[in-house]
């Protein structure tokens, strides 16, 4: 990682005690907790406030949060809508607003090139000039990068690949069939969105998240934080690295609540295949795995569900609500179609809903393991690094807005501490 | 999930299992594993095959014998039936990947096994292997798997260890997933 950067000794750079990196919502959180707890500090970001909320997401998004549930350290949702979701205008509205109300110097429009350990802290390079801090938080978000496989390279010229950050509406897309790669949240969002335009919408599905918008009358994020699984932390899950890396569930923010799984999709006409497996020439490979996967999603689901009703007896909610509706089983398709011949001209487009990760290149410190991810033990990276936003960071939440008060809170409890002490010794780079 | 109070024994040591998982993470080139077989024609279509020794943990290893397979084809297929077909051990490879993930999950999730019995069937339409028809293909294109298994689980909780079984089998992966296949001659 830290190859070809240039460490120039004596530079002049301001100083500050703490430098958070972006201004989205859990740099905002982190920005909150600072100043209560009297530390200075400043956020830097690269564009403007809730800057990828507002160049990397689709035209239609909306967060898969109800309205009630978006809120961040002081400042719960106060519109005329609790039960709705936040489309992308109304979110920076929400973000920006918060951010009139930080006491800490904002500088948009800078860019950080590069953080090294130096002097019991951090020198923080960025192209309109250089920090020395004691300590600093990463608030870059999880998914600055689309993770797109390498076949990706091998498509023939004629299909246009592009990833969701470079997606906004359907129009965009040449007229004929899309492959959508990816039946998380964003696939199967951009799978409805497509096939409702007309292009008709080929799906591979691998290992998926199946959740109901809403249970017995009420939205499900509304079951999973009452019933406390939103605050699961992370020394308290058994493995740890698979719950990091679930997958987000199939889940819809709209108008109208409604559900959006394989089900809903295969209503409406988008076929189902299985994961995408390979490309030999111009033949598209997918997993004979479909049913297995559709089984084990449904197995989670009915499990999940049980579990919220045996806690809608156990805290008095049970006579309250609507009686449990089972759900349907995932019907798939009884043989998937295993291959594709791209040359037959029947996907125009293939579009990479496989996942995102974080952007850590101008990172450069021992801190990452063999395979390039950021090692950090519930956000605490290295003494005075920290790191916010990042999936199952300290608690199931920690990758949702309302998941950053939490854990801005407990982070800088520890950056105060890391403070304190360093203070005394000079604290090193260990 | 189960009210005996006896120890769950399904005679897998998932200890092991997980203690090679976690040093393995640290050492991950000695988690690369090459599996080897060697085949003899024997005649006709008999042939016999041998497997003994593969690559793993950074060296060769070593089976504690040597095990030899008779393959041949049924006499409907005008042969002298010496052994199974390959693909029937191909069936007797998924049986045996998909039964030892059932133990290795129960164990895992303090399930007691009393008993797993899988059926395993491949369809196959044999124009493709005689070339009669290019649009036939050579291998299965279906294959089911039937799993009767008598635990101390409820019937949820053992269909989830027959779905945790395949996410984490070789063979259904084989199976399900393309391969880079080179075959060459010495």
């Amino acid at each position: 990682m830290s190859a070809g950067h240039q460490r120039p000794l004596h530079r002049p750079a301001r100083v500050v005690t703490t430098v958070v990196i972006g201004a989205g919502h859990a740099g905002l959180a982190m920005s909150h907790h600072l100043a209560q707890r009297g530390i200075d500090h400043v956020l830097l970001e690269r564009g403007e406030v809730a800057n990828a909320w507002r160049n990397e997401r689709w035209e239609s998004l909306r967060l898969l949060t109800p309205n009630w549930q978006c809120r961040l350290p002081g400042q719960a949702y106060a519109g005329p809508e609790p039960e709705g979701f936040m489309g992308m205008a109304e979110l920076i509205a929400f973000l920006d607003d918060y951010a009139r109300g930080l006491s800490a110097p904002l500088h948009t429009g800078t860019v950080v090139k590069t953080v090294w350990p130096a002097d019991g802290g951090y020198r923080v390079v960025t192209d309109r000039g250089d920090w020395r801090c004691r300590a600093v938080v990463i608030a870059t978000g999880a998914c600055q990068l689309p993770a797109v496989p390498a076949m990706a390279a091998a498509l023939p010229p004629w299909v246009e690949s592009l990833t969701p950050h470079a997606y906004r509406r359907p129009e965009q897309l040449p007229p004929g069939g899309v492959l959508v790669v990816g039946a998380s949240a964003t696939g199967v969002q951009l799978a409805d969105e497509i096939q409702r335009s007309g292009r008709p919408v080929t799906l591979a599905v691998g290992e998926h998240l199946r959740m109901p918008r809403r249970y017995r009358g009420r939205d499900i994020q509304w079951w999973l934080e009452h019933a406390g699984m939103l605050d699961q932390r992370f020394d308290e899950v058994d493995d740890l690295a698979r719950a990091r890396r679930q997958p987000s569930p199939q889940l819809l923010g709209s108008v109208e609540p409604q559900d959006l799984d394989l089900n809903a999709l295969s209503e409406r006409g988008v076929r189902l295949v299985g994961r995408l497996a390979g490309l030999a020439g111009t033949r598209l490979q997918f997993s004979g795995s479909l049913a297995m996967h559709a089984t084990a999603a449904d197995l989670k689901l009915v499990r999940l569900l049980e579990n919220l009703d045996a806690w809608a007896i156990a805290h008095d909610w049970h006579d309250a609500l609507p009686a449990p509706e089972p759900l349907p089983s995932t019907r798939v398709p009884q043989r998937p179609c295993l291959g594709l011949d791209l040359a037959g001209g029947e996907i125009r487009t293939v579009l990479w809903a496989t996942g995102f990760k974080p952007d850590f290149s101008w990172l450069d410190a021992p801190v990452f393991d063999a395979r390039g991810r950021l090692r950090h033990d519930g956000g605490v990276v290295a003494p005075g690094l920290y790191a916010m936003g990042l999936p199952f960071m300290r608690r199931r939440k920690s990758g949702a807005i309302h998941g950053a008060d939490d854990d801005a809170r407990d982070l800088s409890l520890h950056l105060a501490g890391w403070l304190a002490r360093a203070g005394h010794r000079h604290g090193s780079f260990a | 999930m189960h009210t005996a109070t006896q120890p769950i024994d399904n005679g897998v040591n998932v200890t092991a299992l997980l203690g090679a998982r976690e040093v393995l993470s640290q050492a991950p080139a000695a988690a690369r594993f090459t599996w080897r077989a060697h085949c003899d024609w024997v005649r006709g279509t008999h042939s016999r095959i041998a497997v003994e020794d593969f690559h793993g943990l950074g060296e060769t290893q070593r089976h504690r014998s040597r095990s030899t397979f008779e393959a041949d084809h049924p006499e409907v297929f005008a042969a002298e039936d010496h052994g199974p077909t390959p693909v029937e051990y191909v069936l007797v490879g998924l049986a045996a990947c998909l039964t030892a993930g059932v133990a290795a999950v129960a164990q895992h999730r303090d399930i007691q096994l009393h008993s797993v019995k899988a059926t395993v069937e491949g369809d196959m339409d044999i124009q493709g292997i005689l070339g009669m028809d290019p649009d036939v293909r050579n291998g299965f294109d279906d294959i089911r798997v039937m799993f009767e298994i008598d635990a101390d689980a409820s019937r949820a909780d053992i269909e989830a260890l027959v779905a945790q079984s395949q996410k984490r089998s070789a063979v259904y992966d084989l199976l399900t997933n393309p391969t880079h296949v080179k075959v060459a001659v010495k």
